[in-house]
């Protein structure tokens, strides 16, 4: 039954995805559509890749997720080690700091931000694109829970072993919290590919769009003529993430469950 | 004496220079991009603010009075609200179904729930695109199969009626694995030792769920409810490529009306009024949450 309802939830949205990404013009416009391509070919996929500058998108896509999945993940790691293991007077004050900062999302400042960001005239260029979400305080978190259940005896015999807090972190803390850290990475990585209104809002020509803005251009410019090539282009978005997904996904998905439960 | 004091001293002042760089770039970056621009979202709000030259009169509460005042605000506050419970329930309701039906101990549990997980993470634009496709009144999906069934298909977003249903579908649709998962985790840790013992005392199957499965799960509808209704306040992508708001503002929300009043209608300070009202709904969402934590923590 379970089994059933999730083949019928998640299937058929694929399965319309790949029928229309190979079935014909012809095809998808008959007057009686059929469920599955009669002669499934690959034309689609080509002709969305000259239809708009795909190869522009994935570029911009790979740099800035590249960059700012990147940057959250290394102070997502610095940040939590700090807040676990480094002696600072104020910890609590800054561990403050970040609980406020979870508590606004990104769309509440997206206003004083592009305000920001023309000011700097970085309007329209990848640094633009990626400083202003390059922070992190959901992964911080994460990462800061996880720290806590590491034994202290391991840190302080690398410590005592005159190990400074680099390698300690390096040698010591992250080949334990490895999953942990991969599933904030892969939390990171994936919001940062699938990122909409900030990059539609500071990208103002067509060769500086990100996959998800360039795509849903492709629909205002081919959408209810060319199904097959917008579906095509989708795959084109869709496919790199599931990729990684599926081959990280067990323990990342444990590790959101486990994260939630535990709280 | 003197020597060991200094040479604790030193390794204070290492520590807390280690401190600051590792916590440093991220606070700095919160500073810019956060903190600061909270206080400028008031201070847009209360003036008038022209994008070209950069500055605007004081003017108080007036763009207060012309957003709330405007003849579709209070469309956006239903459709805000609509969008938000309607999305609350269907993904607490469907979650909870799910996650029983895949709880049972069988082979592909796993990747089922994986399987089903994945529309979690791919990009919100992507998924919208599919979906349009999928509603579309002449060749999609839905078209495809009532056809034969002799039942037309409604004009899914050009029909104002049929346009919000149809969003809150694709939300539902993209959230309900991340449901899933947390249910699947909640029942989990829900004690066997309490089903066993309800089974001796004779109680029925719909018994145990009623008496032991929901209070068990109690928690993990709290939390699925709480960041339930923060993320679909922030609900833009879908909203966006599927509808633009419309058909007339059916789909119009208070994310989508921020963006509208920014971008369409080039005033930072209408916009800032919005992205204030959005914080205050969403830090009273987040403060319901911290006090019921806090019960828990004190009395449980």
């Amino acid at each position: 039954m379970g089994m059933f309802a999730v083949v019928l939830i998640i299937g058929i949205p694929v399965a319309w995805v790949l029928s229309g990404a190979l079935k014909t013009n012809r095809e998808i416009f008959s007057t009686t559509p059929q469920l599955l391509p009669a002669n499934p070919n690959f034309d689609n996929f080509i002709k969305a890749w000259q239809a708009a500058p795909f190869d522009r998108f994935y570029i911009n896509s790979f740099i800035t997720t590249l960059f700012g999945a990147g940057a959250e993940i290394i102070m997502a790691v610095t940040t939590a080690y700090a807040l676990v293991f480094v002696r600072f007077p104020k910890r609590d004050w800054v561990f403050f700091l970040l609980l406020v900062a979870l508590m606004v999302p990104d769309e509440v400042v997206l206003v004083p931000n592009y305000l920001t960001i023309a000011s700097w005239k970085m309007v329209n260029t990848y640094p633009g694109i990626v400083l202003p979400g390059a922070s992190i305080a959901f992964g911080a978190f994460l990462l800061r829970q996880y720290f806590r259940t590491i034994p202290l005896d391991l840190i302080d015999a690398a410590r005592v072993d005159g190990a400074g807090h680099l390698r300690t972190l390096w040698h010591v803390v992250l080949p334990v919290a490895a999953p942990a850290v991969a599933t904030t990475a892969l939390l990171c990585i994936t919001a940062k590919w699938g990122e909409y209104i900030w990059p539609l809002l500071i990208t103002t020509t067509e060769d500086m769009r990100t996959l998800p803005v360039g795509i849903s251009r492709l629909l205002d410019q081919e959408g209810n003529t060319e199904w097959g090539v917008v579906m095509a282009g989708t795959l084109f978005v869709t496919v790199p993430v599931m990729l990684i997904f599926l081959y990280a996904q067990r323990f990342v998905v444990d590790g959101i469950a486990a994260g939630a439960v535990k709280g | 004496m003197f020597s060991r004091w200094l040479r604790i001293a030193r390794r204070d002042w290492r520590d807390w220079l280690t401190f600051l760089a590792f916590v440093g770039p991220n606070l700095s970056l919160f500073a810019i991009f956060t903190y600061y621009p909270m206080v400028q979202n008031s201070v847009l709000a209360l003036s008038d603010y022209n994008l070209i030259t950069r500055s605007g009169p004081f003017v108080g509460l007036r763009n207060f009075e012309t957003v709330f005042g405007s003849s579709q605000f209070g469309k956006i506050i239903v459709n805000t609200f609509v969008f938000t419970t309607v999305s609350v329930v269907l993904l607490i309701v469907l979650g909870l179904l799910i996650a029983l039906l895949l709880n049972q101990n069988l082979r592909g549990r796993n990747a089922a729930r994986s399987i089903l997980f994945s529309p979690t993470i791919l990009a919100g634009a992507a998924i919208a695109i599919v979906w349009i496709y999928i509603f579309d009144p002449r060749f999609g999906f839905i078209y495809t199969i009532l056809k034969p069934l002799g039942i037309p298909a409604p004009k899914w977003l050009t029909d104002p009626a049929w346009a919000m249903p149809a969003i809150i579908i694709v939300y539902v649709w993209k959230n309900l694995g991340y449901a899933a998962v947390i249910f699947i985790a909640g029942l989990q840790a829900i004690p066997r030792e309490l089903y066993e013992a309800a089974r001796v005392d004779g109680a029925r199957a719909w018994e145990r769920f009623w008496y032991v499965t929901l209070p068990g799960l109690s928690p993990v509808v709290f939390f699925l409810t709480v960041t339930t209704i923060l993320s679909s306040f922030q609900a833009f992508d879908i909203i966006d490529v599927m509808t633009e708001g419309g058909p007339v503002n059916a789909t119009n929300t208070l994310i989508f009306h921020l963006y509208e009043l920014f971008f369409q209608a080039s005033s930072p300070s209408r916009a800032a009024v919005v992205a204030n009202l959005l914080f205050v709904l969403m830090l009273i969402v987040t403060a319901l949450q911290v006090r019921y934590l806090e019960r828990r923590v004190n009395y449980a």
